[in-house]
């Protein structure tokens, strides 16, 4: 099997990280070094397999309905990049 | 006292709980040795003078009832840190100071450790020679140009180079055992689920866990203890009785039945891998236990399955580093833009290729070749280990397939790389328990580990077992302090 | 099947068209706290004041799930009727938006929480019955606001993490008027099982609404479009006729219609595409590693259907059946708990008739009038059993009670008291009545003539002069008794 470029492309659009041709091309060569490598799994017959999801030996745990968090304001905007007192900022956006 | 740096662990307790030490003594020296210590690169952000601070702190009321009195350490920079920098090596986090603290080193300065600073990694813990992060190679102090392995690279080069006592380090793949081996310490990953992942930079959340690196298994065995608590804000954490390791630890080991599992005899594995796992046959044997040969039929599956769970896991988990709420981003002309600016700047290129590698099994079309057929084999390597512990009580393999290799040496390889991790991966698919204990070296005097991996929640086991093997190995590593001017 | 008087068909040309509709209901679950978080989820807070680390998707945070959240979702499943899963599993669907701080929403793909169920239309022309596909978990996102700057968008994370049931139907409905219907009925279950307060305004009830068209008759289902995030039933009916016809024209000018998802603009009352959505549109779910699977016991559903109220169906059908309602009155009763809650209360003591009658006349007629809700209702349910009551027993007749009525309206007064204060009582004396009928003989003594010479009609007319000179308050059926009598 084969990684084209259309579909680092495709991957990349769909991860949010921009590529130009020439870091497609390296990608392209990486992804398939690393892919032909994991074809190996196909010598194995899974069909009756149940998929393993997590190994922890427990069941989901539940929280009682009950407000703990506090106003955070200053602290969850603190880090942010762009400057604003109560909202988070990001390029204006048109639907 | 001069050799404070030298001691281990339980000596720097032992001292300040008998006031031969104060915290003030030892914090001083592990800083000079740290602040003279430069060249190794192991720390990404030094918070010293805060480190004396508190020494001095804790001097005025000592508080010689908790574990770790007064002891300094430093820690991985993948720990969030209240009011410290936490990178996780990235430059997308360059600026990035949690409000928070992670569960387990909060576990830490509740019995009295003092941080000193945060480690350098691998950027997101992915890399297996601490090559990938941002803030450069880290040396390790074995030789010079030599990788310490990774991710948690910073971590094993601190505690060889004693700058800290002790550390710890997050393994998703072998990120503690194989930096462990490659610097000669001791370096234990706890069962999936014993230490809390809140307040950890996840990488892959089915995989990651927190654990302890050190010179000696008493230490690693103490510092677990402390590190391995229930908490009800991780859904993943385990509720099950856990032992105090060091206070139980003990050589007997008569009687242990230890599995030698044959798959593990790898293609073109050096010689010296393999007397060195005859080597600690023979050790295992020398401390009572009785041999047993086992089969992990699905050993050669684990790196690949590995190669699709955690970049699956890695690229979800990324997504948040999208440079709105925190970190760093890059303007852009539009949303979509600042997106991928911002994550192709912020990003290094082995995290950009395991994102992509994530995204690309999980998307349509694909998810089920990859994904699913991978956590059917995850199921399958798992199966492997629960029908070999019925018959043995721990396995013994060697921690990795070489010794450490030489910055740059593998860069331009992503296989050749991934294949460092082919002996540390299966025991994280299968959420168990393994420790590497340094057993010998290699024709270059690189120091080289054996691994022990134990059934879930039997850490107090295999750390026996280490404890046992430690002594007849009786391992000195060869540090000659060649980076200190 | 009395179906096709209501029909709801498009024409064109020689072509009649069926339109096949579908919803996904996004009600937010009453809750104190967020699904994965500890953070309140009280509506109109200041921007970001209700965002914790896990909410903002800090580095290292990790969801813990919301007991009560698991709890309101069963109870709203067992009110459809469904199947509810004992074994359920969270994925993460990932998507990039200024609004989803995680990168990825928490849902349920491949194994929801609620299996198939039904809900039960009346709709004029008889019931409908309109399958549930299945209901599931998941979180809110947050809000983009585009309008406060010129060159940015802010981003405010209140909602993100607040708990979200998606209900998905079967392509059931045929015609905006079942939308209308469904979504009331189901806002009525889930209000009275408490788990949905069912507020449009405040967004607690939003739908995608997938709309397709095809020829009447055919068994295929035509390519669909959804329309997203609809937060009035107006509008959702507005958008089905706008897609509908548009879908209608594309066929019958012989073009193709294009899966995608749109947007309905309520100012120019149109729908159009929404590219923004488009262009990636991969959501690789996966299961949550965070979470592991969510598992319920036999017990745990069995003590939660011990706590399901009377549920309308229900409720109307003993309504009907107890107190001889017509299935209408009752229908318009149990439509919504407060409503029936509030009868309930009414003829606790009181004639059920005229209950029914008041609330579904006087009552709703007022609170309209007023743009009340019945829990603001002036009139409280036990002034109004008062008043009935008066009626019954004669104290007073019904036209007086409509003037208590509209006093009690103006403040929850005690009717016995306005009554009492006004000089309102009913005369029933008979010698007092005889009195005064007496003088109406005497004072139209060539109309009695006219009377006992056969012009029978003018009954009417001392009837009415008597109530008139007694100010309304002579008892009806004596004033007739007495008169017969006298004339
Ligand atoms: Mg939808
Ligand atoms: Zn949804």
């Amino acid at each position: 099997m084969s990684i084209d470029l259309k579909t680092i492309k495709h991957i990349s659009k769909l991860s949010r990280i921009s590529v130009d041709e020439k870091k497609a091309e390296k990608l392209a060569g990486d992804l398939n070094s690393i892919f032909d490598f994991i074809e190996k799994l196909n010598e194995l017959k899974t069909d009756n397999v149940q998929p393993l999801t997590s190994v922890a030996e427990t069941t989901l745990k539940l929280r009682s309905d009950e407000v703990k968090s506090k106003n955070l304001r200053d602290q969850v905007i603190k880090n942010s990049p762009k400057e604003n007192e109560d909202y988070f900022v990001v390029p204006k956006v048109i639907e | 006292m001069s050799d404070i740096t030298k001691q281990s662990l339980s000596e720097l307790v032992e001292n300040i709980k008998s006031k031969k030490l104060s915290s003030s003594d030892v914090t001083k020296a592990f800083v000079e040795r740290s602040e003279k210590s430069k060249e190794l690169n192991t720390y990404i952000t030094e918070d010293y003078a805060n480190a004396l601070n508190k020494a001095k702190k804790f001097d005025e009321k000592p508080n010689l009832d908790l574990k770790l009195p007064g002891i300094p350490m430093a820690v991985k920079d993948l720990f969030c840190t209240r009011d410290l920098r936490t990178t996780a090596g990235s430059k997308i986090l360059n600026n990035f100071v949690p409000t928070y603290e992670s569960t387990v080193t909060q576990n830490i300065w509740n019995e009295g450790a003092i941080l000193m600073g945060k480690l350098n990694c691998d950027e997101f813990a992915m890399g297996s020679s601490n090559e990938t992060s941002f803030f450069g190679n880290v040396q390790n102090p074995i030789d010079k140009n030599l990788v310490p392995g990774g991710s948690s690279g910073g971590s094993s080069s601190a505690v060889a180079a004693q700058l800290t006592p002790i550390t710890i380090g997050t393994d998703t793949g072998g990120s503690i055992r194989q930096p462990a081996s490659f610097t000669g310490t001791v370096g234990l990953k706890p069962t999936y689920g014993s230490c809390s992942r809140y307040g950890i930079v996840a990488f892959a959340s089915s995989l990651d866990q927190a654990g302890p690196m050190a010179q000696n298994v008493r230490d690693c065995a103490l510092l677990q203890e402390v590190i391995s608590t229930y908490d009800e804000k991780d859904s993943t954490s385990i509720d099950f009785k856990r032992n105090e390791y060091s206070k139980e630890l003990t050589k007997d080991i008569k009687g242990k039945k230890i599995g030698i599992p044959k798959e593990y005899r790898v293609d073109g594995m050096p010689k010296e891998i393999e007397d060195l796992w005859k080597k600690g046959i023979e050790y295992a044997k020398d401390c009572g236990a009785e041999i047993i040969d086992i089969s992990l039929p699905h050993t050669n599956y684990a790196l690949p399955t590995y190669y699709i769970v955690a970049p699956a896991e890695a690229s979800s988990n990324l997504a948040r580093y999208d440079g709105v709420k925190y970190g760093f981003r890059a303007e852009g002309e539009n949303l979509i833009d600042m997106y991928e600016k911002t994550r192709s700047e912020g990003f290094g290129a082995e995290v950009q290729r395991r994102i992509m590698i994530g995204t690309y099994v999980l998307s349509s079309g694909y998810y089920d070749a990859y994904y699913l057929k991978a956590q059917k084999v995850r199921k399958l390597i798992k199966n492997d280990f629960d029908e070999a512990y019925k018959k043995v009580d721990a396995i013994l393999t060697p921690s990795t397939p070489s010794s450490a290799f030489k910055i740059g040496e593998k860069t331009n390889d992503p296989v050749s790389m991934y294949l460092n991790d082919i002996f540390t991966v299966p025991v994280n698919l299968a959420g168990l328990p393994g420790i590497s204990i340094p057993a010998g070296h290699d024709a270059k005097g690189y120091p080289l580990g054996l691994q022990i991996i134990g059934k879930a929640f039997d850490e107090q086991n295999i750390l026996n077992i280490a404890y046992a093997m430690e002594e007849k190995i009786n391992f000195k590593n060869n540090i000659t302090d060649w980076w200190i001017k | 099947m009395s179906k096709n008087k209501s029909e709801y068909l498009i024409n064109r040309h020689d072509n009649q068209y069926e339109v096949v509709i579908g919803l996904e209901v996004h009600a937010q679950v009453t809750s104190e706290s967020k699904l994965f978080s500890t953070s309140a989820t009280k509506f109109g807070a200041e921007p970001n004041t209700q965002v914790s680390l896990v909410d903002a998707a800090f580095p290292g945070m990790l969801p813990v799930i919301n007991e009560y959240c698991v709890k309101q979702a069963i109870k709203t499943g067992i009110g459809l009727k469904a199947k509810i899963n004992k074994r359920s599993v969270f994925d993460r669907k990932n998507y990039f938006y200024a609004d989803l701080p995680q990168g990825y929403q928490i849902s349920q793909f491949k194994d929801p929480i609620v299996g198939e169920g039904k809900v039960i239309l009346d709709m004029p022309d008889g019931q409908k019955e309109v399958g549930i596909e299945r209901l599931h978990l998941e979180q809110d996102a947050g809000k983009s606001i585009h309008d406060l700057d010129p060159k940015n968008t802010f981003v405010d994370l209140n909602r993100s993490g607040v708990a979200l049931m998606e209900i998905v139907s079967k392509p059931d409905l045929r015609s905006p008027d079942e939308v209308n219907a469904y979504i009331k009925k189901l806002r009525s279950i889930m209000r009275y099982l408490g788990t949905c307060d069912g507020n449009m305004q405040e967004g607690s009830l939003r739908a995608d609404v997938n709309v397709s068209v095809r020829k009447k008759g055919s068994k295929e289902f035509g390519t669909r479009c959804e329309i997203k995030n609809v937060n009035s039933i107006k509008f959702m009916q507005m958008a089905i006729e706008y897609e509908a016809n548009r879908q209608v024209d594309l066929i019958e000018d012989g073009q193709t219609i294009h899966q995608e998802t749109r947007l309905f603009d309520t100012k120019k009352n149109e729908t159009r595409s929404m590219r923004s959505k488009e262009d990636a549109h991969d959501y690789r779910y996966f299961p949550d590693p965070d979470l592991l699977p969510l598992e319920v016991s036999d017990d745990f559903i069995e003590n939660l259907k011990s706590e399901i109220p009377e549920l309308p169906d229900e409720k109307k059908k003993r309504f009907i059946e107890k107190f001889k309602l017509s299935p209408y009155d009752a229908n318009i009763l149990v439509s919504d708990i407060e409503t029936s809650n509030y009868f309930e209360n009414v003829i606790k003591k009181s004639d059920v008739k005229l209950a029914t009658n008041w609330i579904i006349g006087e009552l709703f007629a007022a609170l309209n009038e007023k743009n009340l809700e019945i829990t603001e209702s002036p009139i409280s349910a036990g002034n109004l059993s008062k008043l009935i009551n008066l009626i019954k027993d004669g104290t007073i007749s019904g036209k007086i009670a409509k003037t208590v009525f509209e006093q009690m309206m103006e403040g929850d007064k005690d009717p016995k008291k306005i009554v009492e204060e006004k000089g309102l009582k009913q005369e029933s004396d008979p010698k007092a009545l005889e009195a005064l009928i007496d003088k109406v003989i005497d004072d139209n003594r060539d109309k009695a003539t006219e009377y006992k010479s056969g012009k029978v009609k003018l009954f009417g007319f001392f009837v009415g002069q008597v109530m008139k000179v007694s100010g309304g308050k002579a008892n009806p059926q004596l004033v007739n008794e007495i008169l017969k009598k006298k004339l």
